[in-house]
């Protein structure tokens, strides 16, 4: 008897790799931008699958705020390492010039080192196609993402200017100065991502485990004092509190959840049994409905 | 809803017992279905209805989901669960979904992918995206409406993409007092349309997405209804890559791996069938021949692969074998042609222009193609046959085409892998259309080439001259026809043997039957490229002086000469300089309204982008212009 079932997280790995390869083999130029967190984490070891035993032909790529947690550089670097890949870190040479920083200056933070960032970098060093880890099932908007987004010379992302994908048929060819974000993860959900971390023993940021660490609560949120730059308001004290993080991103911007759970099982069960989403977290997506649209289409990821 | 539903009994599990959890959930299946149904018909409701059901809606959406339902909802003060699900800002302006989404959620059996597709008329194009991914189909009816012209539409894509497995969701059957004869009469309206089209099977459930009646499990509210509700009927239809792996190995080669001179491996997803290390195999279309050595992964080698995974092969052999081959059991080898008839399903807002080649990608291989005029197109609802000359926007057709190669393929109806392309412009780069096949044409077949003795290295020999086609390209009164004169006149005295192939005179005889519209603008230059091409066989510089104004004809006539022989010139003269020339008069009939499809003025120029040589009329003579010419051809 020849015949097996597939599991699902078996034919979410086959297409991941899929259209990894199609673009590897249609590509001039591509990178993964790679953001240190569990999606990215994933996206790395099913690029490492594809491609062996080659190591993944293209650079990885991390867009920094200079804000982010430390731990995450720490990971970044080893994750780099480990998979023989060369790392490139890019920092918007004027977001670092004006000191820019989430705690003075609010969305402009995210515009300068990340929207314009990316693009910068993108720019810079003439990539034509870039991995993302986005999923359809982070926001309502991107449920209509194709998994490969053509964006034109100046970046922007047009609802209208996309492509049909049929099959495992994408189409990839673009002029001169186009470029493609292709999501290969995209039809993974938060729980396909955190079993297949733990199927699979792949190493993530020890931030997403539970553990006594200093934080304020602010704004609704808790904050973790992650260095000496959170500037403290008056009569607040960092307190010990046994907190994990659900989504990983500037530490100033990201909300920790209290929990006791320190182990993958044990995050699992949290976040199955949990009620709210896991973008929650995140204060850019509160400004208003549509406000994940319209920083796509200004080219945030 | 009742409390016994399968999904909420996994929270029990989840808090005692994880590790249990987790190890019975990656062992879940996964299936993809498209919903289809009219703007009305519910079914954004049914799919939040879903997520809902299956908790994958948290409390911050939930509470967003509330105050949206009471600001811009449908239902008054209760939950409208189409909200969850309608996606861009502009959509939920107008109320209407304009795209494919994809939405997910999962139960203890499986994890689900559904592709929800709006029911709008004028978007077949989503609807055949959604439906190309997907195992089953859910057709939703009112059930206060029954079977409606919509409903046929979308039963005959769901058949022409070759879903087998269709449900038959006849909703909101409150409204109708969960009336058994209601049910019943649509069914049987249904059954009877379904097996008209060539749906031999399918399973009908009576439904309300509103209140949840036999979604998750069986409603008291139809008790006449003995069949299983909608969410377990999904959890447990077969899936189509089970069914796959029964079928002869085929695996279209992505990417070949190459990280030393040691190793050599054929990655690809293996599009049916099963493979082993040892299992004889043959590429194609070259037809050689080896065996498996190694199926290799990251996790170490593996003695099995199946239909649907991602795998890297390793041949016993050093054969040729790179992107787009295919490899195939030996024993069964796939076909292999270059003209096919198939079905073409339109996507884009440029109507198909017969004889014009595009991109047509299948498997992993990218072809140049063209689409001959369609025989007939298909009415979606009324599936009457109509004469066409072309297909517009969301239009469905049966057209013959070309490909310059010969390619290996499997009827779609045998594997959607293997039989479905899509068409690229090759200017645009959209992708243009969604094509199934049916077979290959057996004249493809019959037709070989004769090879001659004398060969074109031999006819140029003779000639003592590199053939060339010197192709120049410019508005109607650019100086076209004046330029290519005088150069052949100065080739001839330079002893070369040359022929003006020029765009009246040709038309005058061998294309006196062409008129003017886009198709038979493009035939005419297909013309003439052939016959450049055979005169270029022959050994001769050729010259011609067509106005010739589309890019992806220049390209085709391009493609079809050797590498370095086809020179464009591009005859530049601005519209109102050559408007001011008007020679012939003809502008000045164009701009009266007496002279249809003119260049310039009511049909587009494409100027050539990167031309070999460009020729500014209003800065040099012809004379001059020439010169420039020879310089390049004889330098």
């Amino acid at each position: 008897m020849n015949q097996k079932s597939l599991t699902h997280l078996q034919r979410l790995e086959a297409e991941s790799i899929h259209i990894m390869r199609e673009v590897v083999a249609e590509a001039e130029n591509p990178v993964m931008l790679y953001s240190v967190g569990k999606d990215s984490a994933v996206m790395l070891h099913l690029a490492k699958k594809a491609f062996y035993p080659a190591p993944p032909p293209f650079p990885l790529l991390h867009v920094d705020t200079t804000w982010k947690f430390r731990d995450m550089y720490a990971l970044r670097d080893k994750a780099a390492k480990d998979a023989g890949m060369e790392l490139l870190v890019y920092q918007n040479p004027e977001a670092v010039a004006r000191g820019i920083n989430p705690f003075d200056h609010g969305s402009l933070h995210t515009d300068m080192w990340k929207t314009e960032g990316l693009k910068q970098a993108l720019d810079k060093y003439g990539f034509d196609v870039a991995f993302g880890g986005a999923r359809r099932d982070e926001e309502k908007s991107r449920a209509k993402e194709r998994v490969f987004s053509f964006r034109s010379a100046n970046h922007r992302w047009d609802p209208k200017s996309q492509r049909p994908e049929l099959w495992r048929l994408y189409n990839a060819r673009k002029a001169k100065g186009e470029s493609v974000r292709v999501f290969p993860i995209s039809n993974w959900t938060e729980l396909d991502i955190w079993q297949y971390i733990h199927l699979e023993g792949i190493e993530i940021v020890p931030l997403y485990f539970s553990a006594p660490r200093p934080t304020v609560q602010r704004d609704g949120l808790i904050l973790m004092v992650d260095d000496e730059r959170f500037p403290l308001r008056d009569g607040e004290t960092p307190q010990m509190r046994s907190v994990r993080f659900r989504t990983l991103g500037c530490y100033p911007l990201t909300g920790a959840v209290e929990s006791e759970a320190r182990t993958l099982p044990e995050v699992i069960q949290e976040m199955l049994l949990t009620t709210t989403s896991e973008r929650q977290g995140r204060a850019i997506d509160h400004d208003q409905a549509a406000s994940m649209e319209k920083k796509k289409q200004e080219g945030y990821f | 809803m009742t409390t016994q539903d399968p999904i909420y009994k996994t929270d029990a599990l989840i808090a005692e017992n994880i590790d249990a959890y987790l190890e019975a959930h990656q062992h879940k299946t996964m299936l993809r279905f498209i919903t289809c149904g009219s703007v009305d018909d519910g079914k954004s409701t049914l799919i939040g209805r879903l997520l809902y059901d299956s908790k994958m809606i948290f409390e911050d959406q939930l509470a967003a989901l509330e105050a949206d339902s009471k600001r811009v909802g449908t239902q008054g003060q209760e939950i409208d669960f189409a909200l969850l699900v309608d996606g861009l800002a502009a959509e939920r302006e107008q109320g209407i979904t304009i795209d494919v989404a994809y939405r997910f959620f999962a139960t203890e059996k499986r994890k689900f992918i559904v592709a929800d597709t709006p029911g709008h008329e004028q978007y077949t194009r989503n609807m055949v995206t959604g439906a190309s991914t997907a195992d089953v189909a859910v057709i939703l009816i009112d059930a206060r409406k029954g079977v409606l012209t919509q409903t046929r539409r979308h039963s005959y894509l769901v058949n022409l993409l070759g879903i087998r497995h269709v449900v038959l969701a006849v909703n909101k059957m409150d409204l109708v007092g969960y009336d058994q004869a209601i049910f019943d009469k649509i069914v049987e309206e249904y059954g009877e349309f379904a097996r008209s089209i060539g749906i031999d099977a399918f399973t009908a459930i009576p439904i309300s997405g509103f209140k949840g009646d036999n979604i998750t499990g069986p409603s008291e509210n139809t008790p006449w209804y003995h069949g299983t509700a909608l969410l377990p009927h999904l959890e447990t239809v077969e899936l189509d890559t089970t069914a796959d792996q029964a079928k002869p190995f085929r695996m279209p080669v992505q990417w070949v791996n190459r990280p030393n001179l040691d190793f050599r491996g054929f990655a690809g997803l293996v599009a049916s069938g099963t493979v082993r290390p040892g299992d004889a195999i043959r590429v194609l279309p070259s037809g050689k021949t080896s065996t498996i050595a190694r199926v290799v992964s990251l996790d170490g080698d593996r003695d099995l692969a199946v239909a649907g995974e991602s795998v890297t092969l390793t041949f016993a052999d050093e054969i040729d074998c790179s992107r787009g081959q295919v490899i195939v059991a030996a024993q069964s080898p796939l076909e292999v042609a270059d003209q096919f008839e198939s079905t073409l399903v339109w996507m884009d807002e440029h109507e198909l222009v017969p004889g014009r080649a595009y991109w047509l990608k299948i498997g992993t291989q990218t072809v140049s193609a063209t689409v001959h005029a369609p025989k007939y197109e298909v009415n979606v609802n009324t599936q009457e046959h109509l004469a066409t000359k072309t297909l517009d926007l969301n239009a469905i057709g049966v057209a013959n085409i070309t490909t310059d190669r010969e390619i290996p393929f499997a009827p779609y109806d045998d594997n959607r892998d293997l039989g479905g392309f899509i068409l690229i412009d090759k200017i645009t780069n959209h992708t243009v259309a969604a094509g199934m096949i049916h077979f290959a044409l057996r004249r493809a077949q019959n037709i070989h080439w004769q090879a001659t003795d004398i060969g074109r290295e031999h006819h140029a020999g003779m000639k003592h001259q590199k053939p060339a086609v010197l192709w120049l390209t410019g508005l109607s009164g650019s100086g076209k026809s004046t330029i290519a004169n005088i150069v052949e006149k100065k080739l001839a005295r330079m002893n070369r043997h040359t022929f003006l192939l020029d765009g009246d005179n040709v038309r005058h005889g061998l294309n006196k039957d062409l008129g003017f519209t886009e198709a038979d603008r493009i035939e005419n230059i297909r013309r003439v490229g052939e016959v450049a091409k055979l005169m270029t066989d022959a050994g001769l510089i050729v010259i011609t002086a067509f106005i010739s104004p589309f890019r992806s004809e220049r390209d085709m006539v391009r493609g079809m000469m050797q590498p370095g022989e086809f020179v464009e010139v591009f005859v530049d003269t601005p519209l109102s300089v050559a408007e001011g020339r008007d020679v012939k008069g003809l502008y000045a009939k164009a701009r009266a309204g007496q002279l249809k499809n003119f260049t310039g003025i009511d049909s587009p120029y494409e100027a050539p982008e990167a031309p070999e040589i460009r020729i500014d009329t209003t800065e040099i003579t012809p004379e001059q212009a020439a010169d420039l010419i020879i310089a390049r051809l004889i330098p």
